[in-house]
């Protein structure tokens, strides 16, 4: 039994170090493929330093404006009470539903040059030009905390669930006022939730390639540079580019670590959270008008994107809204073939990572719980590890890697080949499903298994009848993460795609390219049903999940 | 400590919409330096009465007002909390886990303006008061229960609170520690001098700590009075119920003596205060009784049960003529299932209306 598990684990290892680890070390040999020239370039290249400048920029930028509107949200929608809460609560995580081209693709239907509320305001006020142009710093940090303050509003909805309410009422009754309250008792035990979500913000912004590749105009970022030196053939500078990328998030990873660590408290009271009614007159006035706002701003990405898959290609010009409508688009979808490949293609590349995304990590998950096979804290670490590395960054070291045959050095050639894809989807999900199966089996008493095997069953029959039931909710809700990531992904997807494999958002990309604006939103709608369907799917079978446990008992 | 008084004017509290009261027309009056036990059974309102004295409940009606030495009156009734400044000890405790000891101690002052090494000194003192002066700088999770309570009353007394307010300071700490606590927190809170208002459903705790003890049911208040008067003459069947042990068998007021009778003996006894005469209910303590093996005056019955109290039994005895069963104090030695017949003792019986 002892030499079954053993192998395992090493199996495992070995899966994860070719496909998680082996890249990045070909990326960060390849910064060194002529010498130190290419580090030198880098240095000396005023793009690759403003680059590396406006990512840190946009990043702290989006961690800024993510925290100024998420904690605000947070705290509204926890402790008061208001007409139009309940909606607000429903959907003030939307945001976090979009596909990220999507959503970017949204902001540009509704705030760019010829966006609806652009043009709106534009004619509104009889002014000749755009009031704002939607490119550089300032867009893409916009766009950032439209979809990234959820993370913030999720992780400080959640410490307000948790935090003891008497806390603030013993420091009221001290004599201390409400600001006092905030900064030294509220604030600082919420360091926790406000370090985790500003990590995973942080984490997005560096990482993130669409709203700068779309939106960025001349400004350059670390991702974008990464594609372009790419594309002209400097692979060297675009390795060094991607290994300053990770380096970057790496650091920012351990910072951020290192502070929260110092910030853990167990709180011990009832943690009773009563929503109380809004006591300022004026503000219980206007917070409907403002719930109702906010709640329109929210929705009307999805709705714009509806609105303009209606919309036919090319009539839409000058005007505010799109003046023709037609269910061409999705008709078209539907009937060229063409146009019908990349939607199977999504399809099947996701069904094939996220299947392997699976197996590989419930055995990982199952080594790392419930077993002490060697290796197992190595593997701890190697599951999270696709997490601190950027897309882009993950993309380049498959490409860098699977470039040719070569058993030797264990390489395949998967570059140019319909694999490559899975492969990169699959790497970057392997963290989604591995600490959702983790989180399961870590509820399990691990006596179970024990008394299993005392009861006479086999290494086989333990791991169906006991650990798999016991992994069933992580592993539902692992994949559904990883299916909803996978079929939408944009990121890895642009460094590595071919014509024959283009997913949904390459083929999104090339018709905004040829300004068919009707069918690019058709791909987003559909995307976004695929999604509602998978999230359905997941919620199916967390029922039947229930059902099981509630019959077995 | 500035001794003010604290008077509660009909004060009631309705949650919800169906406007069930959880405290309706409380009237009360804490007087300077008293320390006052709010008790009753759980969801009698003990915990929202406290709330609307700190000002963390705002009453529907009624009014919070507090009295100096002077008689000069403060209706604090719409102030919010931190303006009271009332001392408040939590039930459990909500000590503030980021904080050490002393800063948790000397938050109060912090929010009161007063410099870092001021504040610092003062809290050490107070620490040292509750004999906590070496676990100053330690983290509030180090401590033992019964040490964060003492940190939770030190962060309260610090700031010289006109009314101290506790919340089941007791339930959270075990029997032994619990028994030494309350006569501790007695004998600190009548040295500070402190007016305090301390809630519990604990009827030992309450006579133990308090100079009067004021009975809530269902957000009414039932009585209020000593230890003693609570005992020996309890206003209702429900406050006898609630206070000590005994049985309530119905009786007959004539002129000051109660009779009570069980199938055809009729026992006799002083009335405890005063009560108009008629049909009422006798509460029969156990010290109120006593016991005789052989035959003679008395209700007949046959002991079902026996517990050691420690210097003297208490027999549990069905009586042959009556339902209720009754337990008697003595110090003889009996055996189970030994007949018996049980005398009224000529000491003052109090009663209560019947039903
Ligand atoms: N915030 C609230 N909202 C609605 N009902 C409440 C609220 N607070 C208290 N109540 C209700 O008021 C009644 C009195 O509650 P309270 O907490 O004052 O009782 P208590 O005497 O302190 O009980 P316990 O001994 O269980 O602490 C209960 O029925 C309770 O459910
Ligand atoms: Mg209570």
């Amino acid at each position: 039994m002892r030499r079954g598990t053993t192998a395992l684990s090493l199996a495992l290892l070995a899966v994860l170090l070719w496909s998680v680890v082996y890249p990045n070390v070909s990326v960060i040999v390849g910064t060194f493929s002529h010498g130190l020239a290419d580090w030198r370039a880098f240095a000396e290249s005023p793009a690759d330093r403003e680059a590396l400048w406006s990512t840190l920029v946009i990043s702290v930028g989006s961690v800024i404006a993510s925290l100024a509107i998420g904690v605000p949200l947070a705290f509204l929608l926890t402790r008061m009470e208001f007409r139009g809460r309940r909606v607000l609560s429903a959907v003030a995580t939307l945001p976090a539903a979009l596909p990220p081209l999507v959503g970017v693709l949204a902001f540009l239907f509704l705030y760019g040059e010829s966006g609806v509320i652009t043009r709106g305001v534009q004619y509104a006020l009889g002014m000749e030009h755009a009031p704002w142009t939607l490119t550089g710093l300032w867009a893409i940090i916009f766009v950032h905390a439209y979809t990234m303050y959820v993370y913030v509003f999720l992780f400080v909805s959640a410490g307000l669930e948790r935090y003891d309410s008497s806390l603030d009422e013993a420091a009221a009754g001290l004599g201390a006022g409400r600001a006092l309250r905030l900064r030294r008792i509220t604030l600082p035990l919420l360091t926790p939730s406000l370090v985790g979500a500003s990590l995973l913000v942080f984490m997005s912004a560096l990482g993130s390639f669409s709203a700068p590749y779309i939106f960025g105009g001349g400004q350059r970022v670390l991702a974008t540079q990464i594609l372009n030196s790419k594309l002209n053939g400097e692979m060297g500078l675009a390795y060094v580019e991607t290994a300053v990328l990770a380096i970057t998030a790496v650091i920012a990873l351990l910072v951020l670590r290192a502070i929260e660590r110092r910030r853990e408290y167990a709180m011990a009271g009832k943690g009773r959270i009563s929503r109380v009614a809004i006591a300022n007159p004026v503000w219980r006035r206007v917070a409907p008008a403002l719930a109702a706002l906010l709640v329109i701003v929210l929705i009307l990405p999805h709705l714009m994107v509806v609105l303009v898959s209606f919309a036919r290609d090319g009539a839409w010009t000058t005007q505010v809204l799109p003046p023709e409508y037609t269910l061409d688009n999705f008709r078209r979808l539907a009937t060229d073939p063409a146009l019908w490949t990349p939607i199977k293609n999504s399809v099947l590349m996701a069904v094939i990572a996220t299947a392997a995304n699976v197996v590989i990590c419930f055995f990982a998950a199952y080594v790392i719980v419930l077993t002490k096979a060697p290796g197992r804290k190595l593997m701890q670490l190697l599951v999270v590890l696709p997490w601190a590395i950027p897309a882009t960054a993950i993309a380049l070291g498959l490409a860098a890697t699977f470039d040719r045959n070569d058993p030797a050095t264990a390489r395949v050639l998967l570059v140019g080949t319909f694999w490559i894809l899975p492969l990169a989807y699959f790497v970057r999900n392997i963290p989604l499903v591995a600490n959702a199966v983790e989180g399961s089996l870590r509820q399990m008493d691990p006596t179970l298994e024990d008394a299993a095997r005392g009861l006479g069953a086999n290494w086989w029959m333990t791991l169906r009848k006991v650990v798999l039931p016991a992994a069933r909710p992580g592993l539902v809700a692992g994949t559904m993460l990883a299916a909803v990531a996978a079929v939408g992904e944009f990121v890895a997807s642009v460094v590595l795609f071919t014509h024959n494999n283009r997913p949904i958002s390459m083929e999104i990309l090339s018709q905004l390219r040829d300004l068919s604006f009707g069918t690019a939103a058709a791909y987003s709608v559909l995307l976004i049903v695929l999604v509602l369907l998978i999230t359905l799917g997941a919620k199916l079978a967390e029922g039947s999940v229930v059902d099981a446990e509630r019959s077995a008992r | 400590m500035s001794a003010n008084s604290l008077v509660l004017s009909g004060l009631t509290r309705r949650f919800g919409n169906d406007g069930s009261a959880a405290v309706s027309d409380l009237s009360l009056e804490v007087k300077a330096g008293e320390l006052l036990a709010l008790i009753g059974a759980s969801g009698s309102g003990k915990t929202t009465t406290l709330r609307m004295i700190a000002g963390y409940e705002i009453p529907d009606e009624g009014r919070v007002v507090l009295r100096d030495a002077s008689g000069a009156e403060r209706d604090v009734t719409r102030e919010p909390p931190q303006r009271r400044g009332f001392g408040m000890v939590f039930q459990h405790y909500a000590l503030f886990p980021h904080l050490r000891v002393v800063e948790n101690v000397a938050f109060g002052l912090e929010a009161r303006g007063v410099g870092k090494t001021e504040r610092e000194s003062r809290a050490r003192a107070t620490l040292d008061s509750v004999g906590l002066a070496h676990a100053a700088d330690r983290t509030v999770q180090a401590l033992s229960g019964g040490e964060q309570q003492r940190v939770a009353l030190a962060r309260a007394l610090v700031i010289e609170p006109p009314v101290l307010l506790l919340d089941e300071p007791l339930s959270n700490l075990d029997p032994t520690l619990r028994e030494h606590t309350r006569e501790e927190l007695r004998s600190m809170l009548h040295r500070l001098g402190v007016t305090a208002v301390f809630v519990t459903h604990d009827q030992e705790d309450a006579f133990a700590v308090a100079d009067r003890v004021a009975i809530l049911k269902q957000g009414r208040l039932q009585q209020v009075g000593t230890p003693q008067e609570l005992y020996r003459t309890p206003a209702s069947l429900d406050v006898a119920r609630f206070v000590g042990r005994g049985v309530m068998l119905p009786a007959d007021v004539r002129g000051d003596r109660v009779s009570v009778t069980i199938g055809d003996v009729t026992q006799q006894a002083p009335l405890a205060g005063n009560h108009a005469e008629g049909s009422v209910l006798a509460v029969l303590r156990p010290e109120s009784l006593a016991l005789r093996a052989s035959d003679g005056p008395g209700w007949k019955g046959r002991i079902t049960a026996r517990r050691f109290a420690g210097g003297h039994e208490v027999y549990r005895v069905a009586l042959d003529h009556s339902a209720e069963s009754i337990e008697v104090t003595s110090e003889q030695e009996l055996v189970e299932h030994a007949g018996v017949h049980v005398v009224l003792r000529d000491q003052p019986v109090a009663v209560v209306p019947a039903g």
